[in-house]
């Protein structure tokens, strides 16, 4: 490498550059967002994917049965399209999460609400067999849970 | 505009009412074709959704969304004409948006 190029390299302005071109987002992929959270989607268990999620060692759930509803059938005869509506009378809502806990991984989706948007979702998941779906809602710094076991004829997931 | 994505954003009282249907195949990667291939994972991963610029809805999805996934949520604060913007991005850095009025 010659002399010059090697000054410049080590100069504190590629440096600050670089670190200032990261910072505002340049060096990262266009349109990824936030990032995406592998070791949460990856996981087989609900709290392997609530830990990461949540950003932090241990997860408390507190069972919150009156104030989420999660409205699911009892019987999915397709486990490819299961609708799932949740709600909830919480205040200050800032997330909604979908689990189930006998998928391949638990974790389905997280929607992160803005202080406008309000506790309800309504989607359609896939689920592998007969298993619970957990809704996990973080109202201010607690987390708060409801689940209900809904039974699959025929699986969703894979063959 | 994308024709691969349904939206609509209704005004009730105070609450606008979005109602999207993407159309993406979600594919788990844990099915196989029938000659016994896999078939590689292909899931949307982020969707973004934002009211004259300002996010109201940031989600995180996995492979068990269900195919051309549908979702709705509600919102305060929205008025007739005002802009919704929703974009998505895939596992394999695809990307789509769409724009409508709440009418």
């Amino acid at each position: 490498m010659d002399t010059q190029r090697r000054r410049f390299l080590k100069s504190g302005l590629v440096t600050g550059l670089l670190g200032l071109a990261a910072s505002v987002g340049l060096l990262i992929p266009r349109l990824v967002w936030a990032a995406w959270p592998s070791s949460a989607f990856q996981s087989k268990t609900l709290f392997g994917a609530l830990e990461p999620l949540f950003g932090s060692g241990s997860v408390n759930l507190t069972p919150a049965d009156e104030d989420i509803t999660l409205t699911v059938t009892d019987l999915a005869e397709n486990g490819a399209v299961v609708p799932v509506t949740v709600s909830s009378r919480l205040p200050n809502v800032e997330s909604i999460t979908l689990l189930v806990d006998k998928n391949p991984n638990s974790l389905v989706a997280q929607f992160k609400l803005a202080k406008n948007t309000q506790a309800y979702i309504k989607t359609n998941i896939k689920m592998a067999e007969t298993s619970r779906v957990y809704a996990v809602v973080k109202s201010g710094d607690k987390l708060y849970s409801t689940n209900k076991k809904v039974k699959v004829t025929l699986g969703g997931c894979g063959n | 505009m994308s024709d691969k994505i349904k939206i609509r954003a209704t005004l009730e009282g105070e609450v606008t009412t979005v109602k999207s249907q993407i159309i993406h195949p979600m594919d788990t990667g844990l099915f196989k074709d029938s000659k016994g291939v896999p078939i590689p994972a292909w899931f949307i991963q982020e969707v973004k959704v934002e009211h004259n610029g300002t996010p109201i809805l940031e989600a995180v999805w996995g492979i068990a969304i269900s195919k051309n996934p549908y979702t709705a949520f509600t919102f305060t604060g929205g008025k007739k004409g005002d802009a919704i913007k929703l974009s998505w991005v895939d596992n394999k850095g695809g990307t789509d948006s769409i724009e409508t009025t709440i009418g």
